[in-house]
């Protein structure tokens, strides 16, 4: 197939302003960016650096306003609302900063969210949605409503709502943002747990020792790339690494997917 | 995702909110309320009618002075006398009359002994005239033609009179008193029922002789009421009645009658017309308070999907099609249309044991299965501005929305 042969990501000269006239503000200055399959990338920058702007163009929840964005070798530009709604819904899941989840609805009814929209029968939906909490270390949590959860654990509600449909591409941004930093570890255990397994992920974040989870990593600064390299793996302790293994929780019950 | 998902949702989001959705709840539940207890009434009095019809029998005829078309000698002309109910008895000319009552009518004080009353109809005729309107002497004895040759003052109370002027005691052999006049009380009639907006037990009937010299004076009578032999042939009496009066009042003009006959059911029919019309009228009224139920349920489920910016923001990236979430919006506003409809039902039931404007109402089965029809429309319709503002929001200014 042709996806194989694409990079997940393809991004060309990438623009980005809000408003227009004397208020206009260039979110993306021109950014270039490849992604391959099983990447794991951290982008960094300061707050207001056009992160999120990035990712909401990446995740097709936004349009540039110029430059190219191929997702598996497809210009999404020319799809319309519905077919953006399938690409969201197949290809890519998203993890936020904060509030991801949505209220007074059962853990297991938030993970099985994307297959109901997709059309699954609710048997099928059920034993995947199950599965994927057991993945992030909350198959015993099925039943709960979000509001019952401590901040990292809905975080990790996201990441299995996110993993779910098997997406190609998991966008996460600040996931972390809003947790103390033993939540951030578990958190972020499942997302490098998720690229062990040949998940595509990007995760975007502000704090250098988040973004040393990945193996990639990108830096905006007014809109542009100015950094983009590999990660040279820092010693252990200063950032999370290895002290938490996925799945290995106190309440888990987890068996290999 | 689907129907019973769906509405499950919609139900959970509806509990989620119990106040505010049963303000909601509680604009439709009384406007189907109203709809449906309204129609009730006006069926109710449609079956009074009906009764009305069968207890006054469908052989009798009524004639009147037709309404005065200018010419002052046309109303002269179309008088009704003593003379016509002559004529009209004569066996001869009008085979199949079996009865000829003259009626004069009025309201009436009536009093005994310090308790003053208003008859609403103090009717002065013949013995025929109970017959012919199928009233039945309940205790004592009617008046008789005797009476009404001579000129006696009796007088027979119907349920309702008798029971305003003299309560619990006994009325017959009382004297009473009619304006100047004192009437002795030979009768009592039997309960009527079916009514339409006037009690028809609020009567008193005396000999026409009396009741004119007494009370009424000698003026022309309101009305001749005729009794036909039997049912099917009342349209001969008809034709034979008007052949007579034509010929005592030299009528040449058939378009241009100075009196008219109508039968009973004519006339209820003409007075179902009118409760018919209060009916659409009240109707209208209550349509438009379901109609202001809708309204709320706009309102309410524009507060929802503002409320639930940041929700629809996430099912948007999730994946959710343009279709599911209109769905899932119009169904909780039809979930809420619908609650309101059921227990506006219930209401309705409850409302239909008692009695309203003096008739006892019947709900109409199918008016139930419309209501609720209507309610899930109204949700529909109601829910569909907020729905699809719901529906078509960018799933990045959903998501911004805070
Ligand atoms: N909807 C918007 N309208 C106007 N300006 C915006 C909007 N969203 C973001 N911006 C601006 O674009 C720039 C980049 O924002 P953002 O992508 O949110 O940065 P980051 O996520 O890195 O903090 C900022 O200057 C921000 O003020
Ligand atoms: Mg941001």
């Amino acid at each position: 197939m042709s996806t194989l042969e694409h990079p997940v990501i393809e991004v060309r000269d990438l623009v980005k302003t809000y408003g227009d006239g004397e208020t206009q503000i260039k979110a993306l200055a021109g950014v270039d960016l490849a992604v391959h399959r099983g990447e794991y990338l951290a982008i960094m920058g300061v707050s207001g650096s056009g992160k999120t702007t990035l990712m909401n163009i990446l995740g097709c929840l936004d349009v540039q306003t110029s430059g190219r964005y191929l997702l598996d070798g497809v210009d999404v530009s020319t799809f319309d609302d519905r077919q953006l709604a399938r690409v969201r819904n197949r290809r890519i899941g998203f993890v936020f900063q904060m509030f991801s989840l949505i209220p007074r609805t059962s853990v297991l009814a938030n993970v099985e969210l994307p297959l109901a929209y997709a059309g699954m029968k609710a048997a099928d939906r059920r034993r995947r949605a199950r599965a994927a909490l057991t993945t992030v270390g909350l198959g015993d949590r099925a039943d709960h409503e979000p509001n019952q959860l401590s901040g990292g654990q809905q975080q990790r509600v996201a990441v299995a709502r996110a993993l779910v449909t098997a997406p190609t591409l998991i966008l996460a941004d600040e996931p972390t943002g809003n947790l103390d930093s033993t939540s951030s570890a578990e958190v972020l255990e499942v997302l490098d747990h998720l690229n062990r397994i040949g998940r595509t992920v990007v995760l975007i974040t502000h704090d250098h020792r988040v973004a040393q989870h990945a193996h990639r990593l990108i830096e905006l600064v007014d809109g542009r790339v100015v950094t983009d390299e590999p990660i040279r793996r820092s010693p252990a302790g200063e950032s999370y690494d290895g002290r938490h293994r996925p799945r290995t929780g106190p309440s888990s019950e987890a068996v290999p997917a | 995702m689907t129907t019973i998902e769906a509405i499950r949702l919609a139900i959970r989001a509806v509990v989620a909110n119990k106040l505010r959705s049963g303000l909601t709840v509680l604009g439709i539940l009384i406007g189907v309320a109203a709809v449906i207890l309204l129609v009730a009434v006006g069926n109710g009095s449609a079956k009074a009618v009906q009764q009305n019809i069968e207890q006054l029998g469908s052989d009798t005829l009524t004639i009147s002075t037709a309404t005065a078309r200018g010419a002052g000698a046309r109303v002269q002309s179309g008088a009704l006398t003593m003379d016509l109910v002559d004529a009209l008895t004569n066996r001869e000319a009008t085979p199949d009359v079996k009865s000829v009552s003259p009626v004069v009518t009025g309201a009436q004080g009536v009093s005994f002994e310090g308790t003053a009353h208003t008859v609403s109809q103090f009717i002065g005729t013949t013995p025929s005239y109970l017959e012919a309107v199928n009233d039945t002497v309940a205790r004592g004895a009617s008046f008789t033609d005797d009476d009404v040759r001579s000129h006696h003052r009796v007088v027979v109370l119907g349920a309702g009179a008798a029971a305003r002027l003299f309560r619990d005691a006994d009325p017959i052999g009382k004297q009473v008193t009619v304006g100047v006049a004192r009437f002795t009380v030979v009768g009592l009639l039997g309960q009527k029922g079916g009514l339409t907006f006037a009690d028809p037990n609020d009567v008193a009937i005396a000999p026409i002789t009396a009741a004119q010299e007494a009370v009424s004076g000698y003026g022309p009578l309101n009305q001749i009421l005729v009794q036909a032999v039997a049912a099917d042939r009342v349209g001969a009496a008809r034709s034979q009645a008007q052949a007579v009066l034509n010929e005592k009042l030299h009528v040449t003009n058939a378009a241009n009658q100075p009196f008219q006959i109508l039968s009973q059911s004519q006339l209820l029919t003409a007075r179902s017309d009118t409760a018919r019309t209060f009916t659409v009228f009240l109707g209208a009224v209550a349509a438009l308070s379901l109609l202001v139920g809708g309204i709320g349920i706009t309102n309410i489920m524009m507060v929802t999907v503002t409320e639930r910016t940041r929700e629809i923001g996430i099912r948007k990236a999730l994946g959710a099609p343009k279709r599911t979430l209109l769905t899932q919006f119009l169904t909780e506003a039809t979930v809420l249309s619908l609650i309101g409809g059921l227990l506006g039902v219930v209401a309705a039931i409850v409302g239909s044991q008692f009695t309203i404007l003096g008739i006892h109402p019947e709900i109409l089965p199918s008016s139930i299965a419309l209501a609720l029809g209507v309610s899930v429309a109204i949700g529909l319709f109601f829910g569909s501005y907020p729905a699809s503002r719901a529906a078509g929001l960018r799933p990045i200014d959903a998501l911004r929305y805070e």
